[in-house]
């Protein structure tokens, strides 16, 4: 349990490691002279070779990706060009709302996606079954940023019963989470529906039915239970599908949150925020889906091992 | 035929698929009209169903171009992309998955390693990113496209080359004296031909979203070259007196993703011994 534990760790911690580098390489290797960008337009080029010494550019580039993982380590992610103001400040301001977003639109896709599979599983072949069965290939079908700007048309443009723009309430949050969450609920209704199909014909079902269990104890507490493992891996994955379908759901409703933050900043060259957008994004990621391997090893003790 | 009959989701996804290709390939003879050229005598024109005149079928957009015009040729520039973005990362990823599966160990490690990085990130902040600093030509959208979908692959084909290893008829090929490299060309890669069919086709739908995603943001296919995401783009400010501008090619959109997802579906289906009934 411990090995498994600190061997999952040093993985993680070597996803990250390959993460910065990525973005280095990205962001930092490719585009041009970083000290030409922060100086005004014009500046002799005396101070830009005093900057780039400063800022360690005339290093070998080993040395200089050391420097880079050491100030990102101190949280020191550069300053904004755009905003004036150092990047990880300009970046922690828009996390909130995007969280917020992604946090409700990751419960629609849970109680919708896993309600619409067992029941789809449970009435295999009748109605329910097919609705469940359309109503998924349609979500995952349906391209979010289409989909966002249809729910504007009809529900902000020709009903008028939604706000569709900016974040000043609660309401605001109903279109956006929608349009984000409508992928990862049809994967997870899909799935719910495969995996407990497969498990409602194991024999420690047949078992408990004939030991005399009512059907929801069978579902719920034993079938479900078991389900549940596929699902949370692909639950965890759906992370990586939410910050980045923030990023056009966000630009579409003109969401306040790190998706709208990161389009504007390329289109501004403001590469510092679009580096910690990224580094952030990825560690997030990286750090849930850690947080859901250990999970699986309280709720199936065959992984502990593993 | 008789077994593709039994899947019928397969059949209808390919149709779709196979009509739509069809009419983007077809686009300089079902539509004579200019994609690029705007009249601004014609603007916002309604579709013909909507009681728009002739000869604008599908009617105009805000610079008076042809949206059936604009649609076909756009279709052509999406479907290229994404036919060329699925080849190309299936290719880089059958190689590397092939090369960590045969020669493990370090090289192994490296490329599982190097697949976590890549999935950690959000597919389409990484492709922005990218677009950003290399820029949006179409050599950099396809490249771009091809990065974020090689993995699969790789991780498909390295499973099944650790599986078919394994096996007696394998060791027995290599006992009779067969090469690495015969043993790949004739045992291994015809038993992962199906998996990458698979994942092929439901990718083929993937990159079409990312790719008009990208356009969609205006850090994809660039105007005045017609794409469906930038045409979306542009009728998000129509809503209210030409919603038809940004519904038409969502529609077409949609209709080629739900054509690949159900051809994917069908395939794994057809293609899988495990699931079949």
């Amino acid at each position: 349990m411990r090995s498994y534990l600190l061997r999952r760790l040093g993985q993680a911690a070597l996803t990250l490691a390959g993460v910065s580098l990525l973005v280095f390489v990205i962001l930092r290797v490719i585009p041009g002279d970083p000290a030409k960008m922060l100086l005004p337009e014009g500046a002799p080029q005396s101070a830009v070779d005093a900057l780039n010494r400063e800022l360690g550019l005339r290093e070998p580039i080993w040395v200089q990706y050391g420097i880079f993982l050491r100030s990102v380590i101190r949280g020191d992610f550069g300053q904004s060009f755009q905003y004036r103001a150092p990047a990880l400040r300009v970046v922690a301001e828009r996390a909130p709302a995007t969280i917020q977003l992604a946090l409700v639109a990751m419960l629609l896709t849970v109680l919708v996606g896993v309600s619409i599979g067992v029941l789809a599983a449970v009435r295999r072949g009748t109605g329910y079954d097919y609705a469940g069965t359309v109503l998924a290939v349609l979500g995952q079908s349906l391209p979010n940023f289409w989909l966002g700007i249809m729910l504007i048309l009809l529900f902000g443009v020709t009903l008028r019963w939604l706000p569709t723009s900016g974040f000043q309430g609660w309401s605001y949050l109903v279109l956006p989470s929608v349009t984000l969450a409508a992928f990862p609920t049809a994967l997870v209704a899909r799935l719910t529906r495969s995996s407990l199909l497969e498990i409602l014909g194991q024999e420690y079902i047949r078992t408990g039915r004939a030991k005399g269990l009512g059907e929801p104890a069978v579902i719920w507490g034993h079938a479900l239970r078991n389900a549940m493992i596929p699902l949370l891996t692909v639950i965890g994955l759906q992370i990586g599908t939410l910050l980045g379908g923030a990023v056009i759901t966000e630009s579409i409703f003109a969401w306040p949150g790190m998706g709208k933050l990161v389009v504007d900043a390329i289109f501004f060259r403001d590469f510092p925020v679009v580096q910690t957008v990224l580094i952030i994004s990825a560690t997030i990621f990286v750090v849930i889906n850690l947080l859901i391997d250990v999970l699986y090893t309280v709720l199936d003790p065959r992984i502990r091992y593993g | 035929m008789s077994r593709l009959r039994r899947y019928p989701m397969a059949v209808v996804g390919g149709l779709i698929l196979g009509a739509v290709i069809l009419a983007a390939a077809g686009a300089p003879l079902l539509s004579p009209a200019d994609p690029i050229k705007p009249s601004f005598g014609k603007r916002l024109q309604p579709p013909r169903v909507l009681g728009g005149a002739p000869p604008y079928l599908l009617g105009t957009d805000n610079l008076g171009r042809d949206i059936l015009a604009r649609l076909l040729y756009g279709g052509r520039v999406s479907l290229a992309l994404a036919t060329s973005a699925v080849v190309l990362a299936a290719a880089v990823g059958v190689a590397v998955g092939l090369a960590a599966g045969v020669l493990g160990g370090r090289v192994d490690d490296l490329v599982m390693r190097v697949a976590d990085v890549q999935l950690a990130f959000p597919v389409i902040m990484l492709a922005i990113a990218i677009v950003a600093v290399v820029g949006t030509s179409p050599g950099a959208l396809v490249s771009v496209l091809a990065l974020s979908g090689w993995v699969l692959y790789a991780r498909t084909v390295r499973a099944s080359v650790l599986t078919i290893r394994q096996l007696d008829y394998v060791e027995a090929a290599r006992t009779l004296g067969a090469s690495d490299l015969r043993v790949i060309i004739h045992h291994i890669l015809p038993n992962t031909l199906a998996p990458i069919l698979v994942i092929g086709s439901s990718q083929f739908a993937t990159m079409v979203l990312l790719e008009s995603g990208l356009s969609f943001l205006g850090l994809g296919v660039q105007p005045p070259q017609p794409s469906w995401g930038a045409m979306l783009a542009e009728g998000r400010d129509y809503l209210s007196n030409a919603w038809w501008l940004a519904t038409v090619p969502g529609m077409a959109i949609s209709l080629v993703v739900l054509g690949a997802n159900l051809l994917g579906d069908g395939l794994r289906d057809l293609l899988d011994p495990r699931l079949r009934q």
